[in-house]
C-alpha cells in the first residue's frame, strides 16, 4: 500500500489536476455543440474577471461560496453532512430582516449592522438546531432531516415574503428596503468616496467577515479543545466515547454552529447586496456549498480558493449567454458538475497515481 | 484430481512447496524469496508476530492473493492458483481466523453456499448430507445438519468451517489462528480433531503466535519473521525459547509476576454490579470484588462472556442497570452515573480492548492522540486554545520514556505497528498517574519485544501502587501478571484464585463455567484421572 499524500498536495494538486479534468471534458462538449472551446473559456474568463464591474460580482458570489462551504466543512469534520444550508441561509436572511425591520428606524446603522450579522448567525444556528438535536437524541440522520428542512425554510420565507413581511402597497414577494444607513457599505460606494474609479457591483464588506469566518474556523476545528473533540467524533465515534466527548451535544453544537456560518451568508446577500429580502434570495449557493467543501477538502484556505473558482465561474457563466446563442449559464452548471463529479465522487481516482509519485522523494528522510 | 490419500499411505513428495515466494504491497515486501516444505500427512506450524508475512503467505496458498515470483508445488506437481476456486479444486480448504459463516443460516445451507451447483436445491442438500455423514464416519466430526450457526457454541462453529474445508476435497487443511476465540477445553477438542484428520492422511498447515500450540500439536515448524522465513526445525528438536528467539530475532526475557506482595488498602469496591442490554440480555450479572492498591487482579473468560462490559462500566462508558462500585469516595450506580471523564478525574485511567478504534484516532498525530481523554493537560494559559507545541513536547516525552519508535510525536498514530501505538496508549494512561488501571487486551496484535515492555510496565506501576484489573483473552497473560484471578462467565464471577493457585487448569475451568472450590476440586481430579 501507498502512503498517504503530503497534506500539500491533498489540498492543492489534486484539487487541481481535478478541475483541469472537468475543464477538459467540459471543452469536449462545448466543441460537440459546434464552439470553440478555448474562444468559450477566454470569454469565461474576460467575463469574470476583466470586464467592468466583473471582478466585483465574481468575489461577491464568492463571498457567498466562502459561508456555505465553510457550514458544509465544519459539519463534516464531525461525520456530518449537513445538506441544509440553503434553508438555514434562507433563515438567516430572516435573521437580518427581523433585526432591520424593528430596529432600523431608532438605533443608528453602527449598531444596527452588528445585531443584524448576529441575528442572521442566531436564525441560521437555530435552523440547524432542530436536525442536530433529532440527530443526537433520536438517531434521525440529518441528511434527512436538513434536505427537508430546506423546503420548510423556503415554504416559511414565501409566506412571510406575501403576507406578513411583504412591502405595504406592492405585489412584490418582497420586504421594504432597509435603512441605507443600516447596509453593510459597497466597496465601489467606499471606493468612490475615497475618489477612485469604481464600477457597480454588488461586492460589500461582508468579504472581510467572509474571510474572518474562514480563519475563525481554522482555529475552531484544529487549535481549540471544543475542534480537537469534533474532529475526534468525526474520525471515531468509539474513541471520542472513550475520550469522554459529549456525543450527542457535541453533534447539537456542531449543527448549531454550521448553520451559523449558512445563516451568516444573508449578511453578503441581504445586508450587503440587497438591501432587502427578496423571495429564493439563496439561489442555489446553499447547495452549491457542498461542492465548494468536498473541493477544498473541507480545510478553510481550499474552501477560499474553491469559492473564487466558483465565483469565478457563476459570474463567466453570465457571460456566456451574452457572448453565445448556443451556450449559457446552463454550461456552467455542467462545469459544475463536472467539477463535482472529478473533485467529490472521484476524488480519491488520482490519489493512487500521485502517491506514487511522490513516494519515492518522501522515502528518503524517513530511512534510517 | 487424484484422490485424497487414504489412511497410513503418505504421499512422497512434500504436500505442499513453496520456492521462492515474494509478494510485495505498495512499499511494503510481505513476503520476500518464502521457501517452505511441508511434508504429506503432517501437521506443520508457522510462527511469527503480527506482520510476519504468515497471513500473506497462507493467502497465497489459497488463491486470494498472487505471488509476484516464486513456483507453487502440490504433491509434486507445479500449480497455478489464480484463485480460490483454483485452491478448492485442487483440495485446499481453509479455516480463517474470523468465521466465514452465514449466521443465521442453517449447518447445512452454510454447506451448501460451498458445493450447490445443481439448479434446484434438493439435489445438493442430498449431496451434502451425503458428504456429511461420510466426513463424520471417517473423520470423527459430527454436527447437528439442522442447527442454526449462530445458536452453536463457538467450538461448534468452527467445526462446521473445518467440515466445510475438508468439503473442498480434503487433502490439505490451513488454519489461521484457530484458537483466539476458544475456551482451554475447546482447544483440546479441536486438537484432538487435528489428531484424527492427521491419522486419515489429511495435511494440516496450522497458523499461530501461540509457542504453547506449536509444541503441543505440530511434527515441523517454520519460523517467520519480516516477511522471511527465518528457520525451520522438526517440533521435538526445538523449544519455547529457542522459538521464542528465532521469532523476535533476539534474546527474549519472558515477565512473570514473581513477586508476591502483600495488597494494599481497597481503592475499588464493586457489588452486584449487573447489565441488561436493550435486547433485554443480561450481558452482566451481580458482579461483585475489591481491588487494592498495589495488586493486579485478572479477569480472565472467552471473549464476549461480560469482561469487556466489566470494563466500560468501570470506565464510565456504560452505566450499570444494577449494583454499584465506589472508588474515591464516589459511588457510582444507575442512579449516580459517571461519564469517562469523571472516572479520569476519579483516578481511572483505562486503556480499552480495541486500541484502534476506542483508544486511539488513527488519522491524527501521535501528539494529538497523547492527549486524547486528558484535554485539560493541552491547555496552557488560554485555556481555549490548544497549545500544540506543550503537547508535542509532552508527546515527545511520552514516546521516549515508553521507546514508542520512531519517536516522532507529528507523524499519524496509524503509521504505527501495533506494539508501538499500544505503547502509546499505555504511556498515555500511565502518565496520568492513575489510582486504578483497568487494562484490555493490553497485547492483542502486539509483537513479543512490546509485549514483554509492556509487561514490565504493568508490573512496575501495580509495585508502585496502582491498583490494575487486567482484562485479557490470553490465559498466559492472566496467569504471567495477575496477583488474583477472577474466572467470568456467562456475565458472572464464576470463582476467584490466588496466584499460588491459579493455572492452567483451574482457571480453564473457571472459564467454563465450572466454579467454586470444590467444584473445581472435583473438575480438576476427573481431569487428571
Amino acid at each position: 500500500m501507498s502512503g498517504p499524500l503530503p497534506r500539500w498536495a491533498d489540498v492543492l494538486v489534486i484539487p487541481l489536476i481535478n478541475v483541469a479534468l472537468a475543464f477538459l471534458v467540459a471543452g469536449g462538449v462545448v466543441a460537440l455543440i459546434g464552439e470553440n472551446p478555448l474562444a468559450a473559456l477566454r470569454v469565461m474568463i474576460e467575463g469574470a474577471f476583466v470586464y467592468p464591474g466583473s471582478l466585483g460580482y465574481t468575489l461577491y458570489y464568492a463571498t457567498n461560496f466562502v459561508f456555505t462551504g465553510l457550514a458544509v466543512a465544519v459539519a463534516f469534520h464531525a461525520r456530518l453532512f449537513n445538506i441544509g444550508g440553503e434553508g438555514q441561509a434562507a433563515i438567516g436572511g430572516l435573521g437580518v430582516m427581523a433585526v432591520c425591520l424593528t430596529l432600523d428606524p431608532y438605533l443608528p446603522g453602527v449598531l444596527v449592522i452588528p445585531l443584524a450579522i448576529l441575528g442572521a448567525a442566531l436564525f441560521g444556528g437555530a435552523w440547524a438546531f432542530l436536525p442536530g438535536f433529532l440527530q443526537a437524541t433520536r438517531g434521525s440522520h440529518v441528511v434527512i432531516t436538513t434536505i427537508m428542512f430546506n423546503f420548510i425554510a423556503a415554504g416559511i420565507l414565501v409566506w412571510l415574503l406575501t403576507g406578513p413581511l411583504i412591502r405595504p402597497g406592492q405585489s412584490t414577494p418582497q420586504t421594504r428596503n432597509i435603512a441605507p444607513d443600516a447596509t453593510i457599505p459597497t466597496v465601489h460606494e467606499i471606493a468612490r468616496a475615497l475618489g477612485f474609479e469604481a464600477s457597480s457591483s454588488p461586492l460589500n464588506l461582508s468579504i472581510l467577515l467572509a474571510a474572518a469566518a474562514a480563519f475563525g474556523v481554522w482555529v475552531l476545528i484544529w487549535r481549540t479543545p471544543f475542534g480537537f473533540r469534533l474532529r475526534t467524533l468525526g474520525e471515531s465515534e468509539p474513541a471520542a466515547r472513550y475520550a469522554g466527548v459529549p456525543v450527542p451535544s457535541m453533534v447539537v453544537a456542531t449543527m448549531v454552529i454550521s448553520g451559523a456560518l449558512a445563516g451568516l451568508m444573508a449578511t453578503n446577500a441581504v445586508l450587503g447586496a440587497q438591501e432587502k429580502l427578496v423571495n429564493n434570495f439563496t439561489a442555489g449557493f446553499g447547495f452549491t456549498g457542498i461542492a465548494v467543501a468536498l473541493m477544498g477538502r473541507a480545510h478553510p484556505v481550499g474552501i477560499v480558493m474553491a469559492s473564487l473558482l466558483f465565483g469565478a465561474l457563476y459570474q463567466g457563466g453570465t457571460e456566456l449567454s451574452f457572448a453565445y446563442s448556443t451556450l449559457d449559464r446552463n454550461m456552467v452548471l455542467v462545469l459544475q458538475g463536472l467539477i463535482i463529479l472529478f473533485s467529490g465522487a472521484l476524488a480519491h481516482m488520482l490519489d493512487g497515481p500521485l502517491s506514487r509519485l511522490f513516494a519515492p522523494r518522501r522515502r528518503l528522510p524517513s530511512t534510517p | 484430481m487424484t484422490e485424497p490419500s487414504t489412511a497410513g499411505a503418505v504421499h512422497p513428495d512434500p504436500a505442499i512447496e513453496l520456492i521462492g515466494i515474494s509478494k510485495r504491497f505498495g512499499q511494503v515486501q510481505a513476503n520476500d524469496d518464502v521457501s517452505l516444505s511441508v511434508r504429506a500427512g503432517a501437521v506443520h506450524g508457522i510462527i511469527g508476530e503480527n506482520g510476519a508475512g504468515k497471513s500473506t503467505l497462507v493467502s497465497i496458498l489459497s488463491g486470494h492473493y498472487q505471488a509476484d515470483s516464486g513456483t507453487i508445488r502440490l504433491f509434486g506437481e507445479e500449480v497455478k492458483l489464480a484463485s480460490s476456486a483454483d485452491a478448492i479444486r485442487l483440495g485446499i480448504g481453509m479455516v480463517h481466523q474470523h468465521f466465514m459463516l452465514v449466521p443465521n443460516f442453517t449447518v447445512i445451507e452454510n454447506l451448501m453456499l460451498m458445493t450447490a451447483k445443481a439448479p434446484f436445491l434438493t439435489a445438493s442438500r442430498k449431496e451434502v448430507l451425503s458428504r456429511l455423514a461420510e466426513i463424520g464416519e471417517k473423520y470423527g466430526l459430527t454436527v447437528d445438519p439442522q442447527r442454526v450457526v449462530e445458536t452453536l457454541p463457538v467450538g461448534l462453529q468452527q467445526r462446521v468451517e473445518i467440515i466445510k474445508a475438508l468439503l473442498a476435497g480434503g487433502r490439505i487443511l490451513i488454519l489461521d489462528e484457530p484458537t483466539g476465540v476458544l475456551t482451554p477445553d475447546e482447544t483440546d477438542r479441536l486438537f484432538e480433531s487435528l489428531a484424527v484428520l492427521k491419522a486419515r492422511g489429511v495435511t494440516i498447515l496450522l497458523i499461530t503466535h501461540k509457542l504453547r500450540e506449536i509444541m503441543a500439536v505440530t511434527d515441523d515448524v517454520s519460523v517467520m519473521r519480516r516477511g522471511r522465513m527465518v528457520a525451520g526445525r522438526r517440533t521435538a528438536d526445538t523449544d519455547r525459547q529457542e522459538l521464542a528467539e528465532l521469532m523476535v530475532g533476539r534474546t527474549v526475557t519472558m515477565v512473570t509476576n514473581e513477586t508476591a506482595r502483600p495488597a494494599g488498602p481497597p481503592v475499588l469496591t464493586a457489588s452486584g454490579l449487573s447489565l441488561t442490554d436493550a435486547a433485554g440480555v443480561a450481558r452482566l450479572s451481580d458482579v461483585s470484588f475489591t481491588l487494592h492498591a498495589g495488586e493486579i487482579v485478572g479477569v480472565a473468560g472467552v471473549a464476549g462472556n461480560g469482561q469487556s462490559e466489566l470494563l466500560n462500566i468501570l470506565a464510565g462508558l456504560d452505566v450499570p442497570t444494577a449494583g454499584q462500585f465506589t472508588v474515591a469516595g464516589r459511588t457510582v450506580s444507575a442512579a449516580a452515573p459517571a461519564d469517562p471523564r469523571a472516572m479520569r478525574r476519579l483516578g481511572v485511567a483505562h486503556v480499552p480492548e480495541d486500541r484502534r478504534r476506542e483508544g486511539l484516532v488513527l488519522p491524527f498525530a501521535m501528539s494529538e492522540n497523547s492527549v486524547l481523554g486528558y484535554l485539560d493537560e493541552a491547555r496552557g494559559r488560554r485555556p481555549w486554545l490548544l497549545e500544540t507545541r506543550r503537547m508535542r513536547a509532552r508527546c515527545q516525552s511520552l514516546m521516549d520514556r515508553f521507546d514508542v519508535r520512531p519517536a516522532n510525536p507529528r507523524l499519524a498514530a496509524s503509521g504505527f505497528s501495533g506494539g508501538n501505538q499500544q505503547k502509546l496508549v499505555i504511556a498515555r494512561e500511565h502518565g496520568a498517574g492513575p489510582a486504578v488501571l483497568l487494562v484490555g487486551q493490553p497485547t492483542r496484535g502486539v509483537d513479543i519485544g512490546a509485549i514483554e515492555f509492556i509487561h514490565r510496565e504493568l508490573l512496575a506501576l501495580r509495585d508502585a501502587g496502582c491498583a490494575i484489573l487486567l482484562v485479557s483473552v490470553e490465559l498466559d497473560e492472566i496467569l504471567a501478571l495477575s496477583d488474583r484471578v477472577i474466572g467470568m462467565n456467562g456475565g458472572r464471577i464464576v470463582g476467584t484464585l490466588a496466584a499460588a493457585e491459579a493455572d492452567r487448569r483451574r482457571v480453564g475451568l473457571l472459564m467454563a463455567g465450572i466454579g467454586g472450590t470444590a467444584e473445581i476440586a472435583a473438575g480438576a481430579q476427573e481431569l487428571s484421572a
